[in-house]
């Protein structure tokens, strides 16, 4: 099974596009991370932080992904693409699996809590929410989208 | 990817050195380490993250299930963890609130000895 990239240039010849195919396989996740860092690096104003913030992120949106296709067996690749502009990159992550409805996702208990280490799961959208400047998420039975933006430090 | 481990002996702890990302494709074999770790009878156990610039919520989350299968044991999981960015993300989750973090392996040995006095 291959990985497809494709890079969109401006008229300039200015990188503007970078979209990635990848199998539904936790090993990929490594390229996915070089690969959107490296689309940010083009717009060298983003903070190394916050780039740092977007890998963390897009790592999160991309492992729900490859969960989402394993959990029915899909053998479909996850679409991942990253729109960097002179104000920010925003990276949308897409699958085809079953979804998920987030209000019945369990509360996570409170840290003190002895129930809290009964929790391995369920950080992964609050640290996109955190880390990312903008994140929505839209899920039906179809698949899921997850759109993140940074923004470079002038447009904060 | 492959992760790097190294688990040795630091009585009266067992250190597990990450060297690596740890995130979903390297996590199975981090899980599996603490499991013989604890099998073989060391429940005391130090995950040092010197070596690790990349954790995610699927690393957190095996540190998590790790603390508790210590804990199961009557031991403990203890992390040394340096870098500002990744003392950040305990902090971010309240799992700074969960682990006992140090910043390095001496600073582990030097509070243990304290809260034993």
């Amino acid at each position: 099974m291959t990985t497809d990239v494709s890079i969109n240039t401006t008229k300039d010849g200015d990188i503007d596009e970078v979209k990635l195919e990848i199998p539904a396989r936790p090993e990929f996740l490594s390229l996915v991370r070089t690969v959107v860092a490296a689309a940010a690096n083009i717009e060298s104003d983003f903070r190394d932080d916050r780039v740092e913030d977007l890998r963390i992120a897009v790592s999160e949106a991309t492992t729900n992904a490859i969960e989402a296709h394993q959990l029915i067996g899909l053998d479909n690749r996850i679409s991942v693409r990253a729109r960097v502009s002179d104000e920010s990159i925003e990276v949308v992550v897409r699958d085809q699996g079953k979804g998920f409805d987030r209000s019945e996702l369990e509360q996570m208990p409170e840290p003190d809590s002895p129930d809290r280490l009964n929790f391995e799961n369920g950080l992964g959208i609050t640290l996109m929410e955190t880390l990312a400047d903008e994140s929505d998420i839209s899920s039906t039975d179809e698949g899921t989208t997850v759109r993140l933006v940074i923004y470079t430090r002038q447009f904060l | 990817m492959a992760l790097g481990l190294m688990v040795y002996p630091e009585p009266p702890f067992t250190v597990l050195q990450i060297d690596g990302d740890l995130e979903m494709s390297s996590v199975p074999g981090f899980r599996q380490a603490i499991v013989d770790s604890i099998d073989d009878g060391d429940t005391n156990l130090v995950v040092d993250l010197s070596g690790t610039d990349f954790i995610d919520s699927t690393g957190l989350g095996a540190l998590i299930g790790g603390l508790k299968r210590a804990r199961s044991a009557g031991g403990s999981l203890d992390v040394v963890c340096a870098q500002p960015r990744l003392r950040e993300l305990f902090k971010l989750t309240d799992l700074d609130k969960v682990f006992s973090l140090h910043k390095s392996l001496a600073e582990h040995v030097a509070h243990m000895a304290e809260v034993s006095q």
